[in-house]
């Protein structure tokens, strides 16, 4: 009961990071139809910034992560205005095969920038932990899922109490009828990626940090937080969040029960096997629009 | 002052010219149609009012105010509001989201005062005008269906309820019955007639049906060819022998001459 106690925690743990993650390929696939590649090269991104500016500049912990999240979320917006706004018109497919080129292009940037190593995330928790009733809890981890958790809450404060919720919906339906009842749309895609910039950030701290590090191939959890989008339905921010924290707690379910005659790394196929078992039950997902045609 | 005036528009694509010199003053209140044959520049001259082409030539004026200088995402609160000739609703929205989308402009409550709950005031009023625009088109009752589940003619009364809920001074209704079945024409010319008689507005409608013009507009002015051949009153126009040239052909004439 306690080993599957510490599971579970430690699942929800990582499910809450995926659940970020997930959110911001979700903003962005809801407000431009676009699944942004770059996801993954933005998360990156997001910890080496912090571990840049904590570490390196020595800058406070948290002023850090404030820091890059800003940074991050100017980044976004930058993406949006210098480069896919001008590729307005064309198809999603061109875009999206934009985002895997800044995804290469960013996430080996990074590698030249700060070598090939693994860094020091210069978070204050380490790997301190405290126990309760036989399991143990990972300092960092608290603060991962409560910091989700205020991220989550305040974006879907954002998208139903604000106007912008509804304007980006719009926004990906239909630019030219959105731009007339008086949306900057441009503005819209501006913000969406910024948002993602900034999730990705708070993503990338928490996939960082204990037992993880800052290193090249942390965006690789880009992919495997992609079968929690496609869980939760593309498009649905809520699905996101439920389908984050599904595939995280099954990913470390099977790492700690499968048997071994299934492989070491079985876990590590285990999220796309509940995502396939999810889809032919329900094939937009559990909260995905179906779309209806007439016929 | 009118409220629109249009003095010497000219649109050209290289040495294509979509229409050219038109001059045309719309009145406050009234319902001013753009009609004429296919190719007659109708659309190039709809997309040149709503902004979405420059004219390389002539000046438009809202109110006095240099219409084609303002940015296209500002024409709402100048109070211009525009329907599209291939529907521009948002398929997966509710039809009442689709109508709330209209009061994007409107809307101020941020996410401090949203977060805080203080907003349901004005949410409440924004969801009573969206639900009064519905009643006018008689959509209220669907209120909650997805907007890709109606047909074509109903998604059309979405489109013009979310106009309404824009609170516009001045609505550019483009071919609003385009392929549309006989019921639905008359269901959509009845709301166009309804928009003129009992609402404080001015309708600028370019439409390829004949029958639909002349039971709604004001005035008329007819395209030929990118050029304006004729403008007037519906009683004018239907006698004017340009325009009968221009829509029935020439063969025509001679033969009802001969």
């Amino acid at each position: 009961m306690t080993e599957f106690l510490q599971l579970l925690f430690q699942g929800v743990s990582l499910g809450a990071t995926y659940a970020l993650v997930a959110l911001g390929f979700a903003v962005v696939y809801r407000s431009s139809g676009v699944i942004n590649f770059a996801q993954g090269a933005m998360l990156l991104l997001g910890a080496y910034a912090i571990s840049w500016l904590a570490v390196d500049l020595g800058l406070a912990f948290a002023l850090a992560v404030v820091a890059a999240t800003v940074m991050l979320a100017l980044g976004g917006a930058a993406l949006h205005m210098l480069v896919l706004r001008r590729v307005v018109g064309q198809p999603t497919f061109v875009l999206v095969m934009i985002t895997i080129g800044v995804g290469i292009a960013v996430t080996h940037g990074v590698e030249v920038a700060f070598g090939p190593d693994r860094r020091l995330l210069g978070d204050p928790w380490g790997s301190s932990a405290f126990e309760v009733g036989g399991v143990t809890i990972n300092t960092v981890k608290v603060w991962g899922i409560a910091i989700t958790a205020l991220a989550l809450a305040a974006y879907f404060a954002f998208d139903r109490y604000t106007r912008w919720g509804l304007a980006m919906q719009a926004t990906a339906a239909d630019e030219e009828a959105t731009l007339s009842v008086g949306v900057p749309v441009r503005r819209v895609h501006a913000a969406t990626w910024a948002l993602a910039g900034a999730l990705a950030t708070l993503g990338g701290l928490f996939l960082a940090g204990f037992p993880g590090a800052p290193q090249p191939a942390l965006g690789d959890a880009a992919l495997r937080a992609f079968p929690a989008i496609v869980v939760g339905g593309l498009g649905s921010p809520f699905g996101a969040v439920v389908g984050g924290v599904l595939i995280g707690v099954v990913e470390v379910l099977t790492s700690g029960y499968a048997p071994e005659s299934l492989g070491m790394n079985f876990y590590a196929v285990a999220p796309y096997i509940a995502m396939i078992a999810i889809l032919l039950v329900r094939p937009y997902g559990l909260f995905g629009a179906r779309p209806v045609e007439r016929v | 002052m009118s409220l629109l005036e249009v003095r010497d528009l000219t649109l050209r694509f290289g040495a294509v010219t979509a229409f050219e010199g038109v001059s045309f003053d719309v009145e406050r209140g009234d319902l001013f149609a753009v009609i004429g044959p296919n190719g007659a520049g109708k659309s190039s001259l709809f997309n040149a009012l709503s902004r979405v082409y420059e004219p390389g030539a002539g000046s438009v004026r809202l109110d006095g105010r240099d219409f084609l200088r303002v940015r296209r995402d500002r024409l709402a609160a100048l109070g211009v509001a525009r329907s599209f000739q291939n529907l521009g609703v948002f398929p997966h929205l509710t039809v009442l989201e689709n109508v709330l989308v209209g009061r994007h402009r409107l809307m101020h409550g941020g996410i401090v005062r949203g977060g805080l709950g203080l907003a349901g005031r004005e949410e409440r009023r924004h969801r009573a005008a969206a639900i009064e625009a519905l009643d006018f088109v008689r959509l209220a009752e669907h209120q909650a269906t997805p907007v890709q589940l109606l047909p074509y003619g109903h998604r059309k009364r979405v489109e013009l309820a979310r106009c309404l809920a824009m609170e516009p001074t001045l609505m550019l209704l483009d071919e609003p019955v385009a392929g549309m079945n006989a019921g639905e024409r008359s269901e959509i010319t009845a709301l166009v007639r309804r928009l003129r008689g009992e609402r404080d507005l001015t309708v600028l409608l370019v439409e390829h049906d004949m029958g639909m013009v002349m039971q709604v507009a004001d005035r008329v002015l007819v395209l030929d060819f990118g050029a304006p051949i004729a403008i007037g009153t519906p009683e004018e126009i239907q006698s004017d022998e340009r325009v009968i040239r221009a829509y029935l052909g020439e063969e025509f004439e001679e033969a009802v001459a001969a």
